[in-house]
């Protein structure tokens, strides 16, 4: 009996500060994830190139398809061994985004074709694309300055010049 | 059971282990230079730094060379071609993380030579860039 009530307890606390994660990591229009630490493999295989896209801005069936296709990955090869690959889609996917917005999959499973990160990007000059420390959207941390830790909240943020 | 072969590699392994341990050195697993040596021995042939500075700095019929994204000089950070995001330099004496696991060493080359080349590169092409890249000095 005392088993199940610190159970049931357990579960309580543990939903309050999940709710408590959420949103924390991105402004208020973003996408509704938890701030999750990276799996080390994701950070060293992924990140090499690009940002560790959170988890939660794509939903499970765009990190399928990106993680089968890795040797055609956006125009590079980023082939990867299969146990890695395996790896890295089951923690993608068991964190991916899976409600609002956010669940559905954006043209290319590009993350800057999603129609939440169009929206919460429409402030933004198309003559800032362009600069050369921005380079691409798929650049985050040219202004996220703390993108490299998932973490996208507005104050860290540093539009460059 | 352990043969006295087995025991003596064994040996000197832990004595391997202890010398690193004692120096307090990162427990890097291999050296630039026997990465090198692995090419070369499966090349054939000795490397040629100027042939590897001319690879890496020229493209081969497509978009990219590893210029594109490491710089003409590879000391200093590069940036990805696609993404713009910095990339920590490539010349071993400027980066101590470079080239030192010859299976994390393989698979850059498999990814960037179909890149760049739009094949893998050979065991010679790998030794000349990897022999150019070692006499790049501070």
């Amino acid at each position: 009996m005392s088993v199940r009530i610190a159970s049931i307890a357990t579960r309580a606390w543990a939903a309050l500060v999940s709710t408590a994660l959420m949103g924390a990591a991105f402004a208020e229009d973003g996408p509704q994830v938890k701030s999750v630490t990276p799996l080390p493999a994701y950070r060293q295989e992924c990140a090499a190139c690009h940002v560790a896209y959170p988890p939660g801005t794509l939903p499970a069936d765009s990190w399928r398809h990106i993680l089968n296709n890795l040797d055609r990955h956006f125009g590079t090869n980023a082939s990867l061994d299969p146990a890695s690959v395996k790896q890295i889609e089951v923690w993608l996917t068991a964190h991916a985004a899976n409600a609002g917005r956010t669940a559905s999959a954006p043209p290319e499973d590009r993350i800057t074709r999603s129609r939440w990160f169009i929206a919460t990007h429409d402030e933004v000059p198309a003559s800032t694309w362009r600069l050369p420390a921005v380079k691409s959207a798929s650049n985050c941390a040219a202004c996220h300055t703390r993108a490299d830790q998932g973490n996208f909240d507005e104050r860290y943020l540093r539009i460059p010049r | 059971m352990l043969t006295s072969g087995r025991l003596r590699a064994l040996r000197s392994l832990y004595v391997f282990g202890l010398m690193v341990g004692v120096a307090g050195l990162p427990a890097y697993a291999q050296s630039p230079a026997q990465i090198l040596y692995g090419y070369a021995a499966q090349s054939g042939s000795a490397p040629v730094p100027s042939r590897g500075q001319q690879f890496f700095t020229t493209r081969h019929g497509r978009e990219w060379a590893c210029a594109t994204c490491h710089g003409v000089t590879p000391t200093g950070n590069g940036q990805h071609a696609a993404t713009g995001k910095a990339i920590a330099p490539l010349a071993p004496a400027f980066n101590p993380e470079r080239f030192r696991d010859s299976a994390k060493t393989e698979k850059w080359f498999r990814r960037n030579c179909a890149d760049v080349v739009g094949r893998e590169c050979t065991a010679s092409e790998k030794a000349d860039i990897l022999s150019w890249l070692i006499t790049l000095k501070p």
